[in-house]
């Protein structure tokens, strides 16, 4: 049986139970439930009609669910609601799903878990162990996420950029377990960039697509992070790189900019670059200007200082880092690589090593550490 | 079996035989040392011994409750003469003398020069569980 065929088809199906009157909660547990039996019958006996099958025993899930503990008045009322079996769900009722999963009044961490689970797919299980905390954990977290949107309307509409945002940090929290979820975030927002035909959904897909193809490139065999500049681009992965150049560029030819859309451009600037040297800097500065003047976030601005320094020399870059708050994160790791530009080596190496003391994982750590030694090893010769 | 924790320290343990700070490392010792970790690590799996292991950054602070209704008082980032833990294994093994052992192999990892650290490591033992047939 193709899971991913049949992980495809779970938010609409629960997007049809709760149109038709389902509490969120208990027709994300009956589309489990049905998802347990599909797996064990399917492979038996294949269903003609996937989606009708899962939707007529979802719903039989959850009516018996109710009938065993919601009151007798209540049954009948659902009983009495029930539509003819087997009807097909609007794509409407699937986006509601991912607006509602990614609902404001949720906390980022229980969007994303709540998203993994009931747009993904994703057992408890699977989940907990790609964001590496206890399943009881997981569970109560989805739990308490279902609770939290209780009472929530499901048929007003949604802010797609809400839903951009936790596919994001799916994608950032890239492999660990059995699931890839970098792969899993580019599944759904290739789903959403289809439903929505938004241009931010199609410049995240885009986004999402162009460093998905530099990942093979992105660590050694040995698990050490390779800076861009130093990374064997023949390892990068051409067909991500061309799909997601066309997606990027259909997005662009709407006229409606926004920051996916400006981040995935500079990604497709780095791709296009055979070898580092020839990377097109100064357009990447005007790609950072844009995405200053649309999120004015610092980390941007960060980013740009680096831009800056390879387009305009480290002493300009130097000058754009000046300008911004020492606090932030990686800002000891960018001014130590404009130092070592800038010809000061030594000032580079103590900044490497303080920027290692500051970083946010273990392989940036190391590779900082790495970069303090090189430095250091290089003024002792 | 009995679990023990391995404390390594950035500050506050007993001086290594061979205390060169890492950045002064040449960068291949940088990485022969990382490997040695991760090997070890890999080991400890195939052996069934290994529980746990995280490696802490350098920054944090002291925190306490300060009384109703007020924010919690907090000190730090720690002064340059703290005790600062860098990371943690824990470990199931037979008994205290396999875990001295294994503290003692790790302790042995490659620093400066290629040569080991004969860093000090902490070993303590968890409590037990209580058995369920007592005499």
């Amino acid at each position: 049986m193709n899971e991913a065929l049949l992980r495809n088809l779970i938010p609409a199906v629960t997007g049809v139970l709760v149109r038709r009157g389902a509490e969120f909660s208990a027709a994300e547990d009956a589309v489990q439930e049905a998802l347990v039996e599909a797996v064990r019958g399917w492979p038996r006996e294949p269903p003609r009609d996937p989606k009708g099958w899962l939707i007529a025993v979802a719903w039989r899930k959850f009516l018996d669910a109710a009938r065993a503990d919601a009151s007798r008045r209540r049954r009948e009322e659902l009983v009495e609601a029930e539509p003819t079996p087997g009807q097909a769900s609007s794509v409407d009722d699937e986006l509601q799903l991912y607006f509602l999963c990614a609902h404001p009044s949720l906390t980022p961490a229980s969007a994303v878990a709540l998203t993994l689970r009931a747009v993904g797919g994703l057992t408890t299980r699977q989940i907990a162990e790609a964001l590496l905390v206890p399943e009881a954990t997981m569970a109560q977290r989805i739990a308490r996420a279902k609770a939290t949107l209780r009472g929530v309307r499901f048929d007003q509409p949604g802010d797609v950029r809400t839903v951009l945002r936790v596919l994001y940090l799916v994608f950032n929290e890239g492999y660990s377990g059995d699931v890839d979820l970098s792969a899993e975030a580019i599944r759904l927002a290739r789903q959403l960039a289809a439903m929505t035909d938004h241009e931010e959904a199609l410049g995240l897909l885009a986004l999402m697509l162009l460093h998905h193809a530099r990942r093979a490139a992105r660590l050694t065999a040995a698990g050490q992070l390779v800076a861009l500049a130093e990374q064997d681009r023949d390892l990068w992965d051409p067909a991500l790189i061309t799909e997601g150049v066309a997606i990027l560029q259909a997005a662009l030819a709407r006229d409606r900019l926004g920051e996916f859309q400006a981040q995935a451009a500079i990604a497709a600037l780095h791709a296009d670059a055979p070898v580092a040297a020839e990377t097109d800097w100064v357009q990447i500065v005007e790609w950072y200007d844009e995405l200053v003047r649309l999120t004015g976030s610092p980390v941007a601005q960060l980013n740009r200082a680096v831009a800056v320094g390879e387009a305009d020399g480290a002493r300009l870059g130097l000058a754009a880092l000046a300008e911004l708050s020492p606090d932030l994160p990686r800002y000891a790791a960018v001014a130590a690589y404009l130092h070592e530009r800038d010809g000061d080596r030594a000032r580079a190496a103590r900044l490497y090593a303080e920027a290692a003391g500051a970083a946010g994982n273990v392989p940036e750590r190391d590779h900082l550490m790495r970069e303090a030694a090189r430095l250091n090893a290089e003024l002792r010769s | 079996m009995a679990k023990f924790l391995l404390l390594k320290h950035y500050r506050g343990a007993p001086a290594a035989v061979n205390d060169i700070a890492m950045e002064h490392w040449t960068p291949d010792e940088v990485t022969a040392h990382i490997q040695f970790m991760r090997d070890f690590a890999e080991r400890l799996r195939g052996t069934g011994e290994y529980v746990d292991g995280q490696a802490l950054a350098p920054g944090g602070l002291w925190v306490r409750y300060d009384g109703e209704g007020k924010p919690p008082v907090t000190d730090g980032p720690f002064a340059e003469t703290k005790d600062l833990i860098a990371g943690w294994m824990v470990i199931d093994v037979e008994d205290q003398a396999r875990a001295i052992e294994l503290a003692g192999e790790l302790s042995a990892a490659p620093g400066a020069g290629g040569r080991p650290i004969h860093e000090w490591l902490e070993v303590r033992p968890f409590y037990g569980e209580q058995a369920t047939a007592t005499e």
